[in-house]
């Protein structure tokens, strides 16, 4: 593993055979670029909360607010004058809704799989982006949330989907998929909060008393008055809503080896959800005996697809955040290398998945089956296949090569067009197989309405909404948790300038 | 530094957590006692047109249920009778009571009498009474002693799971069918009427739907 043993304890031959295959030297990049200390960290995360908001920051707030709107009036509508305002009639009465609480729902399994999977493996690259990208988890839940929520029809019976007991002697139906996605989703939910939250504690604690430390010091130094005071406000604000947060953190030993264990735990605990939340979503159309959704490739499918596109979104949100903000020594080349090749391994399970589909679709030769695919690649629908195939398939295969991954802009382009394309999967998947089903005479074309489009359009606003607070009140990155993987963090590196530390 | 909460921050979180539990408590008290039929509905008692007794009329003089409401053995619906059949009786019994002038009218001008109805399944339900009552389901099943009402008032809750109780057990609720209007009937316990009371529901082919669509058609 470490050169300096290789060199020291070889004799002549093993030295001649060396020299004769010249092995290259693999450099591992480090985490943290040009040689940053541990306050240039601290300082550069907490700032982002503590400066004034950026002027960037108010226009896509404003934005984002507008669009958010468009939910709200989309829901509005719905209730007040019943589920025939989305486009959905017989056979397709799984329209844009369940399209999109797949694909949001879909988005969030980076958080998880980079906060769990990542962690119990060790990966130190996790640290810089784990945060915001389980803030994403969160809101991306929230945001699917509300489509099966609404889709019930009468909301205010939503609770009926929960085990409560009732005057009717009724309870849910827990034969059905439906309401495994209940416990699913809202387990899911829940631990990726716990997670998100306790990980954030520490940080909470560094803003609570880097507040304290400015209120004791005295030190403003504004251009007027006004100004100045509003700075001290903001402190003191920051004072008791971190202080509150931070459960009265006081950075003991005992502390973070209490959080250490705690998140070890949760870490366990959460790895099965990364799995099990979309193998049950898969189950909402594998266990229906429909052609196209009856295949048991649904659940390990679904869930490289949700990866996929999870880590498509960690990009989109990551890049632009690294440019605005400037954190290119903390979010590496290496780290986009990474989530590149995420993308480009689960894009391949799912470029396969879409391959084997047909290939079990003529080999299991059931003539419903065949026809479903044929159907879907040649049918009415077959300009929404060729969307997703070449936006899935196609796109994942250009992160082969170095010099794509290494261009920013370009790889932001084609993180967008893997969520592009992964809509399009559920879109696919979820009307093609009700729109031609076994009986001909009653088959239909599915058309979204103006109220889907809002509806769908404005969760992208609500999302937005959302992240840009968490930018603006929460530690975007653990800062703690950076300084380990550090080089600086390995007093044995500094001989070999922290290679070693990783 | 100096500590940013005073000291009484101490015992928040411990009172916000038993303030929290106790809301909930409440909560959940409440809603499980004032938003359930038992309450909603049960001792609804409006006041008719006409003061008619039906402890007078069903329990002293004993009059059969049918007799006035006609149809509940033929028809899903259980008519209220008219006025004709209560002049069946009144115009020799009580013929000027001032108690009736409300019923010669109607008789007289052919309109029928506003009564209040007291007992109403919402209109997403499906109730047949001709199908419960020829299968061994008493009318005091779903409306209590009657024979015993000076006014009539909502004795039991026909809330969906009060249907349902019935619907998973009827072993428990089927009685012999010529008992059926008989409010008094007392529930054997001994072995054998209630082995009968089972052969009851296996002859008949009584299977109560369960399912949704089974009343919610």
């Amino acid at each position: 593993m470490s050169s300096d043993t290789t060199n020291n304890s070889i004799d002549a031959g093993q030295q001649a055979l060396l020299d004769k295959v010249a092995p290259a030297t693999l450099e591992e990049q480090v985490l943290v670029t040009n040689n940053r200390d541990f306050s240039w960290v601290t300082n550069k995360i907490c700032r982002i909360v503590e400066s004034n908001a950026p002027n960037w920051w108010w226009v896509c707030m404003s934005v984002a607010l507008v669009t958010a709107s468009f939910t709200l009036m989309g829901l509005i509508w719905l209730v007040s004058t019943g589920v025939g305002v989305w486009g959905l009639a017989n056979p397709i009465n799984w329209g844009w809704a369940i399209v999109n609480f797949v694909f949001w729902i879909g988005i969030g399994h980076a958080g998880t799989l980079i906060s769990a999977i990542l962690c119990l493996l060790k990966q130190g690259w996790r640290t810089s982006i784990n945060r915001a990208a389980e803030a994403m988890t969160i809101f991306a839940v929230v945001c699917a949330g509300i489509f099966p929520l609404f889709h019930v029809g009468r909301v205010w019976f939503a609770w009926w989907l929960f085990p409560l007991p009732n005057a009717n002697l009724i309870w849910p139906q827990f034969r059905s998929p439906l309401e495994w996605d209940v416990f699913a989703v809202s387990t899911y939910g829940t631990v990726s909060v716990l997670f998100w939250y306790m990980g954030m504690i520490p940080d909470l604690g560094v803003l609570r008393d880097r507040a304290v430390q400015r209120l004791s010091a005295g030190v403003y130094e504004e251009t007027s008055k006004l100004r100045e005071s509003m700075a001290r406000y903001a402190d003191v604000f920051r004072k008791y809503f971190y202080g509150i947060l931070a459960m009265g953190w006081r950075n003991a030993g005992n502390h973070w080896r209490n959080y250490e264990m705690a998140y070890l735990l949760l870490a366990g605990l959460s790895t099965p959800l990364v799995l099990s939340v979309h193998t049950i979503v898969s189950f909402d159309f594998a266990v229906a005996v429909l052609p196209g959704w009856h295949t048991t490739i649904f659940p390990p499918y679904f869930v490289a697809g949700a990866i996929f596109s999870g880590f498509g979104m960690v990009l989109t949100l990551m890049l632009p955040l690294r440019a605005l903000y400037g954190l290119h020594d903390l979010i590496t080349q290496r780290h986009i290398d990474n989530m590149c090749k995420i993308c480009l391994g689960t894009g391949s399970i799912v470029g396969y998945a879409y391959i084997m589909e047909f290939f079990i679709a003529w080999y299991g030769a059931n003539p419903y089956e065949s026809f479903a695919f044929i159907n879907r690649a040649f049918g009415q629908y077959s300009w929404a296949y060729y969307i997703m195939f070449s936006c899935n398939v196609f796109t994942p295969q250009l992160f082969w090569f170095k010099a794509v991954r290494e261009n920013a802009s370009l790889v932001w382009i084609m993180s967008i067009l893997i969520n592009v394309g992964m809509w399009f999967e559920r879109f696919v998947i979820t009307v093609t197989s009700l729109a031609n089903d076994f009986l001909p005479s009653s088959w239909g074309y599915y058309s979204p309405t103006i109220v889907d489009i809002f509806t769908f359009a404005g969760t992208f606003g609500l999302f937005s909404t959302l992240f840009l607070m968490f930018l603006r009140f929460l530690p975007l990155m653990p800062i703690g948790e950076i300084k380990f993987v550090m080089p600086q963090a390995d007093p044995h590196g500094h001989s070999d300038d922290g290679k070693e530390s990783q | 530094m100096a500590n940013i909460f005073p000291k009484w921050v101490n015992t928040v979180p411990i009172k916000v957590i038993v303030a929290l539990l106790l809301i909930k408590t409440a909560i959940v008290l409440g809603i499980t006692y004032y938003f359930s039929p038992q309450y909603t509905r049960v001792g609804y008692a409006p006041t008719q047109p006409v003061a008619f007794s039906h402890e007078f009329h069903a329990g002293t003089l004993e009059i059969d249920c049918r007799y006035c409401h006609t149809f509940v053995e033929q028809s899903g619906h259980s008519n209220v009778p008219g006025t004709n059949v209560c002049m069946s009786c009144h115009s020799m019994v009580l013929k000027d009571d001032a108690r009736l002038a409300t019923v010669r009218q109607s008789y007289d001008s052919g309109e029928p009498i506003p009564w209040v109805r007291v007992h109403k399944v919402p209109d997403y339900v499906y109730f047949n009474h001709a199908v419960h009552v020829n299968r061994g389901i008493s009318c005091v099943e779903c409306h209590g002693k009657v024979d015993e009402m000076e006014v009539v008032y909502h004795a039991k809750q026909l809330s969906m799971g009060f249907c349902l109780e019935c619907h998973r057990n009827p072993e428990d609720y089927i009685r012999p069918v010529e008992e059926v209007y008989n409010l008094d009937w007392e529930r054997p316990t001994d072995p054998g009427a209630v082995k009968e009371i089972e052969e009851f529901v296996h002859d008949w082919g009584v299977n109560p739907p369960q399912s949704c669509s089974g009343c919610h058609r």
